[in-house]
């Protein structure tokens, strides 16, 4: 019985890079109305093979199949005229242009004289925003957005370019649960619709339960695949990592009983904080050895207070003190390191230098502690060298430039950076944001011997889980106001999401 | 777990990406070579000791500024004031030195090292208020050097009033006409630069910074680096490097006027581009410069040697930047690409 070939199809990809064996003989395929998730580990290979469907890549071994004709996309153009749409993992919006350039970026309306109408390109823009479930002013400069609301318009504009194939890498990421409820409302729509998705997430929960089908990549290889009704969260994880998956859901967990407050002196005290606009009268106190949480959702200004926290954003009013000593925010980040804080913010882009190798990016917050006059690389690759190795970076190679490693791996550098002097008081952004389980769990297990060894820490997140699974103490941040605390209790997403 | 994702298969990336990767280096390199066997070739004149040390000495200046630039532009900045401070520092030193009674300036006749010294002051002084405006007020450095630029004309015209002051302290005399043996000072001067320029880029923390405030400003700044004095210090190192190319100079031409310093800015920005230093900041150092100085000395050494129309000469002059240009856009993109966009 002659079957349809199915939309999309490829057959034994391979994609190498300089000394990094990216995917190894992959088989994929897609079918018409089908959201086919896809998981697998930092570094796995899935942004790779997505590129390759969406043209970025031209150079590999394999072939592809679009209604079962072989085809050779040579540039994302290519890939567009052939209905392939693609969202990538790393933020590509146009900062200074506006939300309704954004989201029509490559197809503007045109009047009759071939000029760009604005005012249809705005109508249009707000309508298909509206799709979304978002309102906001298509004049407004994208980039002046919360990052959740410049993620969604990112969407908009593949999601309704009317693509049959769309490939959405890691959306939801900075993603609130609200904002995440409309995107899937909408993909659910545009299944039935007969277009087809491939979603790739970390959230595991959230893979089965949108999609049809399910593959599941590990160190460039398809090791499974499976239409999702008949799979289990315990089995993406075992094929994810191969066995030893217990102690996972163990660290990275959504429910928790938090410790009663500690008796510890307060490392950070941070009095009456405000930035017009962003947040108000902000005050917290953060303990050594303790781990505060501070969650919202996307755009409530946690984000912001932990950039101001940091020095790089200018306090309008407040006091920040150290072990008792004013931080002088005032002098920007130099200032707030020199105080003992540390930053890591939730970009990467913000924090990595692409070209660099990775010693470089490491050693780079402890030069002045390593050498006075003279530099030392042998010295930052050694100190670098182990943190690779601790971390478990993959490749764990100190001279590769960070831009060639996977989105995950990048992140870890970047925590990498404060870990070989510790500051007193460590902010982190969104820490695991990108990361596979097994990542998430290292990250768990950082945090964890950096309180035991008395720093104070502060993790500001939209992710419920990251909060929970890292926190002792959580506040709880809504449009701009610190609204709640949770201490001593015991927690679980649903009332973190409640008070929020 | 640490698995070595390697095979000696993989290294095999296609041979255009490879050499891609080097074209910034490679390219400055190789049109230096070829233009030396050309210019060989078509001159019996060309390739000789004497002009040898004629190239070297006519670039000297070129490569004094351009080290300092090389450090603006690394930090993705720009410098359009480095000839008017070279000039300005150049009047000084005159303005500060007795002069015949023919020069009618109302001069300030001083001790030959204590004007040297007033005169590199005065560079640093403009070095100064660039940075500050740079830094601390947010003015683009394009556009904040532009008003330099004029300023540093200003108080030159100011202090010399369109004459001609011919007289300066004898040991820039020496260094910067005369010679020790076969070698003039001036390029030895040049030579001293250039390796402190390339020592300080790439063994000092200053010198990373430098690099890594260019290649990511936002990411230095969340590292705690302190992004404003790096770039304050770039712009205070281009003014040093003026101000001692300026008093070169004014030995080297024999005597201090106004403007006659205005083909070095050209000269010393084309340099660091031909050479390869990219434009975006971040890529680059000391020794693409050395070879962009050498490709331009080259070129119009040779130019002249082979009797070159010298009004086409302006014509080609530009063509070779326009390429060099090409270059070194392309090879940004190559390195974006390798990198891949997610
Ligand atoms: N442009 C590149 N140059 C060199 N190596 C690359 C490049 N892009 C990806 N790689 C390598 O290919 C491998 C697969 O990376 P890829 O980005 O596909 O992973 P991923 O599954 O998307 O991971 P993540 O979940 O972290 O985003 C990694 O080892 C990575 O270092
Ligand atoms: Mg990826």
């Amino acid at each position: 019985m002659p079957t349809d070939p199915p939309l999309l199809e490829l057959r034994g990809v391979s994609k190498r890079f300089a000394g990094v064996t990216a995917l190894d003989n992959v088989d994929f395929s897609l079918g018409r109305g089908e959201i086919h998730g896809l998981v697998g580990e930092n570094g796995a290979g899935k942004s790779t093979l997505m590129k390759i469907i969406a043209g970025v890549h031209s150079e590999y071994e394999g072939e592809m199949r679009l209604d079962g004709h072989p085809v050779r996309l040579r540039t994302p153009r290519d890939a567009r005229d052939a209905g392939i749409g693609m969202v990538h993992q790393e933020l590509s919006i146009v900062p200074a242009l506006s939300v309704a350039e954004n989201v029509m970026l490559g197809r503007q309306p045109l009047n009759r004289l071939g000029v760009i109408s604005w005012r249809r390109m705005r109508d249009q823009a707000r309508a298909q925003l509206r799709e979304l479930g978002i309102e906001v002013d298509p004049a407004a400069p994208a980039g002046s957005l919360p990052l959740g609301l410049q993620q969604m318009i990112e969407l908009a504009r593949v999601l309704l370019s009317g693509a049959r194939i769309l490939i959405l890498d890691e959306p939801t990421s900075a993603l609130s649960p609200p904002e995440v409820e409309k995107l899937f409302a909408l993909l659910e729509r545009l299944r039935a619709s007969g277009r087809s998705v491939v979603f790739i997430s970390h959230f595991l929960d959230d893979v089965l339960r949108i999609s049809d089908n399910v593959t599941v990549f590990r160190n460039g290889r398809r090791v499974g695949a499976s239409p999702a009704r008949s799979i289990s969260k315990a089995w993406l994880i075992e094929r994810m990592i191969g066995g030893g998956h217990e102690r996972l859901e163990e660290s990275y967990t959504d429910a928790r009983t938090l410790p009663p407050r500690p008796s510890t002196p307060a490392v950070l005290e941070a009095e009456g904080l405000g930035v017009a606009g962003l947040f108000d009268g902000a005050s917290l106190r953060v303990h050594a050895g303790e781990v505060l949480g501070i969650y919202g959702f996307m755009g409530s200004g946690q984000l912001e207070l932990a950039r101001a926290l940091s020095g790089k954003l200018k306090l309008d009013h407040g006091t920040v003190r150290v072990d008792g000593r004013e931080a002088r925010l005032r002098r920007g980040t130099p200032g707030a390191k020199r105080a003992g804080i540390a930053f890591v913010p939730e970009s990467r882009r913000a924090m990595l230098f692409a070209p660099q190798p990775v010693y470089r990016n490491i050693s780079i917050s402890i030069l002045e502690r390593i050498n006075r006059l003279l530099l030392r690389p042998r010295l930052e690759r050694e100190i670098a060298g182990g943190h690779v190795r601790r971390l478990g970076v993959r490749p764990a190679r100190v001279d590769l430039p960070v831009g060639q490693l996977s989105g995950g791996n990048q992140q870890k550098v970047a925590l990498a950076r404060w870990l070989t002097h510790l500051p007193r008081v460590l902010l982190l952004s969104e820490p695991t944001r990108g990361m596979d389980v097994g990542a998430k769990d290292d990250v768990v297990r950082i945090v964890r011997a950096l309180r035991a060894e008395g720093i104070g820490i502060v993790v500001v997140s939209s992710e419920p889980e990251t909060v929970l699974s890292l926190a002792d103490r959580i506040l709880v941040m809504r449009r701009g106001v610190l609204a709640r605390e949770f201490a001593g209790e015991a927690v679980g997403k649903d009332r973190l999401l409640e008070a929020a | 777990m640490s698995a070595p994702l390697t095979d000696p298969a993989a290294l095999r990336e296609p041979l255009w990406l490879r050499l891609g990767g080097q074209l910034r280096n490679l390219a400055p390199f190789v049109t230096l070579i070829a233009l030396v066997v050309l210019f060989s070739l078509l001159s019996p004149s060309f390739a000789t000791v004497g002009n040898v040390s004629n190239i070297l000495q006519q670039v000297s200046i070129t490569a004094i500024i351009a080290v300092g630039l090389t450090y603006v532009i690394l930090c993705a900045e720009i410098d359009l004031s480095v000839a008017s401070v070279a000039n300005a520092a150049g009047i000084l030193l005159a303005f500060f030195t007795l002069q015949d009674a023919s020069v009618n300036i109302a001069n300030i006749p001083l001790p030959g090292p204590l004007a040297m010294l007033l005169a590199l002051a005065g560079a640093l002084a403009l070095g100064a208020v660039t940075a500050f405006g740079v830094t601390w007020i947010g003015i683009p450095s394009f556009i904040m050097t532009l008003a330099m630029l004029q300023i540093g004309n200003g108080i030159g015209a100011l202090l010399v009033r369109g004459q001609i002051a011919y007289n300066v302290p004898d040991l820039v005399v020496a260094l910067g006409s005369g010679s020790i043996g076969p070698v003039p000072w001036i390029v030895l001067v040049a030579a001293l630069v250039l390796l402190v320029g390339h020592l300080v880029l790439t063994y000092t923390r200053f010198g990373r910074y430098v690099y890594m405030v260019g290649g990511n400003r936002e990411a230095a700044e969340h590292s705690g680096v302190a992004v404003k004095a790096v770039v304050a210090g770039v712009m205070m190192i281009s003014a040093l490097c003026s101000g001692i190319a300026g008093m070169l100079g004014v030995a080297y031409f024999g005597s201090a006027q106004q403007n006659q310093f205005d083909n070095y800015l050209l000269d010393a920005i084309s340099a660091v581009v031909v050479g390869g230093t990219s434009l975006f900041g971040g890529q680059g150092g000391i020794g693409n410069t050395i070879v962009g100085v050498l490709v331009l000395g080259v070129l119009n050494n040779g130019l002249d040697h082979i009797r070159m129309d010298s009004f086409l000469k302006i014509l080609i002059r530009g063509l070779v930047l326009l390429m060099a240009l090409v270059i070194n856009v392309y090879a940004q993109r190559l390195r974006s690409m390798r990198r891949g966009v997610g």
